[in-house]
This record gives C-alpha cells, structure tokens and sequence, in this order.
C-alpha cells in the first residue's frame, strides 16, 4: 500500500486537527457574555444602512468565465510541459499552435470589451 | 475485506450522501458547498487509484473554477436563496420503485462479473505517467487532433460566453 | 546509512524495527512512522509560524523609520507569545444570522490550505514530506482551498462588507492564477518534471533565476497576489472596508486566519526559492548534510519573504479595475508569450553546451524584457499625449 497520497491524506487530517485544537482551547478558557448588541452586524459602529444584500456587478462572472477557459487551458499545457525535454520541434510547435488558438480568443474578448470593469 | 475496500466504501458513500444533500437541501448555497464535498471525494477517490494527475486536476477545475462559478452565479442571480416549494414530487412513490428496480437489474447483471474481488494493479514505481500522457497528446498517431480540437473547442466557449454577456441594443454588456 | 547524512530514514529505520519488534504489523508501522513524521512536520511550521509575527513586526516597523516590539523580551521576541494569549482569551462573539456551521468552518480551511503546501516542499535533498510528482498543480489546488475558504469566510458573516471584499479579492485571486501558472510551467520545462525535488534537482548547475529572469519576476507578481498582500490587499483594505472578508471574526478564528497569510507568505517566498533560485542548492555547500541544506533552503524562503514584505510596505493599493486589467491585458499574455519563446529556445538550443544554453536562454528573456518596455513606452506616450494634447517636443520648443 505504498502510496503517496497516504502521506496527504494523513496531512489533511492533522492539518485539520491542529486549528481545531486552537479554536477550541479559545472556546474553552474565553468568556462567554452574550447580548443582541455585540452580535449585530458591523458596520463602522452605526446601525445598518439598507438591506443586508446588494446587488452584485455581473462582470465578476465573466472575470470567473473567462479563467475557466484559461484555467483548462493551463492544465493541459502541463503533460506537454513535462514531456517537452525528449520531444521534436513538431512537439513544440503544436503546443505553440494550441497557445495561440487561446491568446486568439483573449484578444477577441479584449476587442469585445469583455474585460473592462465598467 | 482489506483496508483499501473499507477506505473506498467509506468514501463512497460520503460521495453518495453528499450528492443527495446537494439536490435536497434547502439553502442553495449549502447545496453549492455540498457539490464541493462531493468533487473533493472524487479527488480522493482518484488518488487511491495513484491517478495523481486526475486527482489534483480535479480539484484545481472543478472545485477552483467551476464550483466557484456555481457560488458566484448562485449569489449573482437572486435575493431569495431559500427554496420554500415543496421539496418532493407529487408523485414520487413511482420514482422510488423505479428506481428500486433499476438498480436490482444492475446488481443482477452484476452479479457474475469478477471485477468485484480483483485488486488494481500497482504502478511500477518508476513509471512516468504525466510525461506518457504528454507523449500521447502530441504524437500523430496518438492524440494530437483532440489536443488541439481541445483548444478550439475553449475557443468557442469564450466565444460563446462573449456572445451571451453582450448586450446589442446598447452596444455594451447587460450590467 | 548513519545520522548526520540520511536522518529521516535513519530514525524512521529505528522505529521500524522498535514497532515490529513489539509485534506491530508492517504497514501498521509505516501509518504510524508516517503521522508521527506529519505531526512533526506541522508542528515545527506552527512554530515557525509564531516566529514569522514577531519578523513581520520588526520589518515592519525598521521600513516605516520606527523600532518595533521591543518590551517583551530581549528584542521583543515574546511578544508573538503575548499576541497568542490575547487572541486565545478573546470573547467569540458570532454575529446574529450568521451560519454557525460555515463561519467556524472557514478560518479552520484557509489555515488547513496553507499547512498543506509543506507536504511536498523537498527542505533538503534526503528530508521531504512526500515526492509527489504533480507538485506544481498541487501548489494551485491547494490555493483553490483557500480561495473557497475565503468565499465561505464572507457569505457566512452576514455583513455585505464583507461580501464585496471577499468577491473582488476572489476576482483576483482567481485572475492572478493564470500567469502563476503558466509561469510555473517553465521551471517545468526546463526540468522535464513537475514534482518540487526535481526542479531543485535540475538545478544543480544553474539556478533558474539566471536562465528565465523574467518569469521569475511574473510569478513573484502573481504569488503577491494570490497572496492578497499589498499592492493587491483589497481583502483587507483598511481604510476601505476595515477588515474585508474577516470583519466578523475575533479572537483565535481571526488570528488562524492572520497567522495563516503570514505562513502563506514564507511558503511562496519558499516557493519561489525552490522553483528559481535553485533550491537548497548553494555553490556545493549543501553537500555538507542535510541540515545546513534546510538552512539554506529556510535562509532563501525568508529571503523571498523579505521581498514580499519589502513590496508591501512600500508600495501603495492598487484599484481593483487596475489590477485586473493589469492581468488580464498585460500579464497573462505577456506569461504565454514567456513560455512559448522559453519551450522554442529550450528545444531549439537542446543539444548545445551548457555556456551557449545558459546565453541563449538568457538573451531570450532579456529581449523580451526591453521589447515589453518599449512596447510599454510607446503606450504610456500615446496615453501621455493624449491627456496633454501636445507633443512633448512642441511644448519645450514655446517656454
């Protein structure tokens, strides 16, 4: 059962565990007066001021598309990457051509005026 | 029954139980984090087969991109994030049975297969799989034209995407 | 094998036939040798991480022409001690309406991303958690954890502050990802591997510094703002929205969360150590044994921290339409550009010595770089004469 995730997978748990222990030595020996005024919402020490929602600008998912795209793009560059050391030129260029193709698209969504934060 | 097998139940079954917290709870940003442990146990379940490459993918798109996709359009789309309406079917009682029978012929047919007893293979320990995978993209006879299909592909999807948030009686994006 | 050279399987061969001998199974053995290894390995972070608040005070404050903690021990070095005590006797307030489960849930996952980046981080050439040999999409999964903590962080507050912060500091976090990437491909190429021990391993030689400059300066960029430290702290824009995706937290949960981005700091400034400057190599030094390899490796990360902290004390907030068209329209081209000229001169200069490899490599990026500035210098003209509406040489010309 040599495995390398073994190694993560026990990280994870005590990577885990050890905030847990810090957050619940904090619970254990912190006071605990609650009342209605320490637990209203913050808002530079005023009352609040409208609802407790705005309205959020739609660019921030095209931003999320757009990095998407790229994201997937990145993650298929990566077999390539490491076995570029032992390949041809041909290798190489094909990788270029699948860049390019995507660099394509970015300036496409540029010109469009996609990336503006209006 | 090994500690491999225990280990897969175990999480098989948080993927199953969290896949069924994500389509009945209420909250849709709960079900959106749900979704989340449901991906993460893929990963793992990757990870536990050595597919080291899979695995790690796995959790930088689905979970870095495309669920954080999901929490943004779920905050970006309405105020009332709390589903009111009746949770179930009104006739449900007919999926449930339906759904019994399905998955009685699967076992059925399943039955008889030996894949239930056999153990993956180990992965010699030198074996390169990230550089095979590479060597297999871009080799004529191999996977080239999907490669490079693949990005034409992404293409069409920021193309798409642009077409989408572009407003035409404006001139400019819908805000 | 003895002590000074291979102690990790040394120790780990000890307790092994200590464990069978007492009539443990095998595997059983490893489990255990393995967590005791994990619990160690956190441990001595957590602790390193304590002494990274009383560096980032002192460094702080020698920048901003003042002396810092200097009370609580000689040269205030207790005085993290004393911050650990405060935060730890802290009333937990949770504001109303908060998520109960999410809330608590969320300082516990930032801390947890951070501490998962040691696993693979090779401190010397026999002392490592594990060689896994997806490292650098390993560095990026572990960063979408915490980015999604960050998300959780802020719904779960119920405060619409802390919504906007968390949403335009997800927005760069997620855009700054891609030149990290991709500029985390080219120590890939130039090592033919992804996993942390090799790259250090390729560069045995020649540090990568010196072979792609300029992809060490993108991802020195991009790592600052995946880091959400100043210039790109909209996270936590003081005299914007007080504490951005953390307002409702105190006490120990806000400093999991504040100890997490100082630990978060030192590892990409030992990241950036191990994926360009070569590592805990050092001109053959660290042959002389593993711990003054670890020395080296440590000596280099708070070198990259220090230029972090050099960057965020000097540097004013950048506006977030800035930022993201910096990314977008300058960086992540000019990263794709980096990598597709550093895989054609990687392939093109293959077979040649070392000293025309190392040039070549070198030329490449310095001309890139000057290409860049004037490309840049072209551009902030056209912008200048625009503004100005005369040409620079006109203007002289009529005092």
């Amino acid at each position: 059962m040599q495995n390398d995730w073994l190694y993560i997978g026990l990280f994870l748990v005590i990577a885990t565990l050890i905030p847990v222990a810090a957050l619940v030595t904090s619970w254990l020996v912190s006071p605990k007066k609650n009342n209605p005024i320490k637990q209203s919402t913050y808002e530079c020490g005023m009352e609040t001021v409208g609802e407790n929602w705005i309205q959020f600008k739609a660019q921030y998912y095209i931003f999320a598309l757009v990095f998407l795209v790229f994201d997937v793009e990145t993650v298929f560059l990566f077999p390539w990457a490491v076995s570029l050391g032992k390949l041809s030129l041909f290798a190489v260029l094909e990788g270029i051509v699948f860049v390019l193709i995507l660099i394509a698209g970015l300036v496409y969504a540029w010109r469009k005026g996609m990336l503006e934060w209006v | 029954m090994t500690a491999m097998q225990i280990f897969f139940l175990i999480v098989g079954l948080v993927i199953l139980g969290s896949a069924l917290m994500v389509v009945t709870t209420h909250n849709l940003i709960h079900a959106a984090l749900w979704l989340i442990v449901t991906l993460f146990g893929v990963a793992v379940l990757y990870a536990i087969l050595n597919a080291s490459f899979l695995a790690v993918v796995q959790v930088v798109v689905y979970i870095g991109a495309i669920a954080i996709l999901f929490i943004f359009a779920v905050m970006l789309t309405r105020k009332e994030i709390r589903d009111h309406g009746p949770q179930l079917n009104s006739g449900w009682w007919l999926n449930v049975i339906i759904a019994l029978l399905t998955f009685g012929g699967l076992l059925w047919m399943l039955q008889s297969w030996n894949g239930f007893s056999k153990t993956a293979a180990d992965f010699p320990s030198s074996y390169d799989a990230v550089g095979q995978l590479g060597k297999a993209l871009i080799s004529p006879d191999a996977f080239v034209l999907p490669f490079e299909v693949a990005s034409v592909l992404l293409l069409a999807a920021l193309v798409g995407a642009v077409y989408i948030a572009f407003n035409p009686h404006s001139g400019d994006f819908r805000k | 094998m003895n002590f000074w050279y291979d102690p990790v399987n040394f120790i780990a061969h000890w307790l092994t036939s200590l464990l069978t001998g007492w009539g443990v199974a095998g595997w059983i053995a490893s489990v255990i040798i393995q967590l005791i290894g994990v619990v160690l390995l956190i441990s001595l972070m957590m602790v390193f991480d304590i002494f990274l608040v009383w560096v980032e005070r002192k460094v702080v404050a020698r920048f901003q022409d003042r002396l810092g903690p200097n009370r609580v021990g000689p040269f205030g070095i207790f005085q993290p001690f004393a911050d650990i005590i405060k935060l730890i006797i802290k009333e937990d307030i949770t504001p109303a309406g908060a998520d109960k489960v999410v809330y608590n849930l969320a300082p516990i996952l930032s801390m947890m991303s951070v501490l998962l980046l040691w696993a693979i981080i090779p401190l010397a050439p026999v002392i490592f958690g594990v060689d896994l040999n997806v490292g650098a999409l390993y560095i990026v999964a572990a960063g979408s954890i915490g980015t999604l903590s960050i998300i959780m962080a802020a719904w779960s507050s119920n405060n619409k502050y802390a919504l906007i912060g968390a949403f335009r500091q997800v927005a760069v976090l997620i855009s700054f990802e891609i030149p990290m990437i991709a500029t985390m491909l080219i120590p890939t190429i130039l090592a033919g591997s992804m996993g942390m021990n090799e790259i250090v391993q390729g560069q045995q030689t020649v540090w990568y510094v010196v072979l792609a400059p300029m992809a060490a300066i993108i991802f020195m960029i991009a790592a600052i703002a995946e880091l959400g430290r100043s210039p790109f702290d909209l996270n936590e824009a003081e005299s914007e929205i007080v504490a951005g995706f953390h307002i409702e937290y105190t006490g120990m949960k806000f400093g999991l969360f504040f100890a997490g981005e100082l630990l978060h700091a030192f590892t990409f400034g030992g990241f950036w150590a191990i994926l360009f400057l070569g590592g805990y190599h050092f001109f053959g030094l660290e042959n002389l044994g593993p711990l003054v390899a670890v020395i080296i490796l440590l000596a280099k990360a708070m070198f990259g921290y220090w230029v972090i902290m050099w960057i965020k004390y000097t540097m004013m907030r950048i506006r977030i339409d800035h930022m993201l068209a910096f990314n977008w329209k300058f960086l992540t081209p000019l990263a794709f550009v980096l990598l597709m000229l550093t895989a054609l001169m990687n392939t093109l200069l293959r077979g040649t010595s070392t000293g025309v490899y190392i040039l070549g490599m070198l030329l490449t990026n310095v001309l890139l770089g000057w290409i860049i500035v004037e490309i840049l210098r072209g551009y902030s003209r056209g912008e200048r004469q625009k503004t100005e509406g005369v040409a620079p040489a006109t203007a002289t010309a009529h005092r």
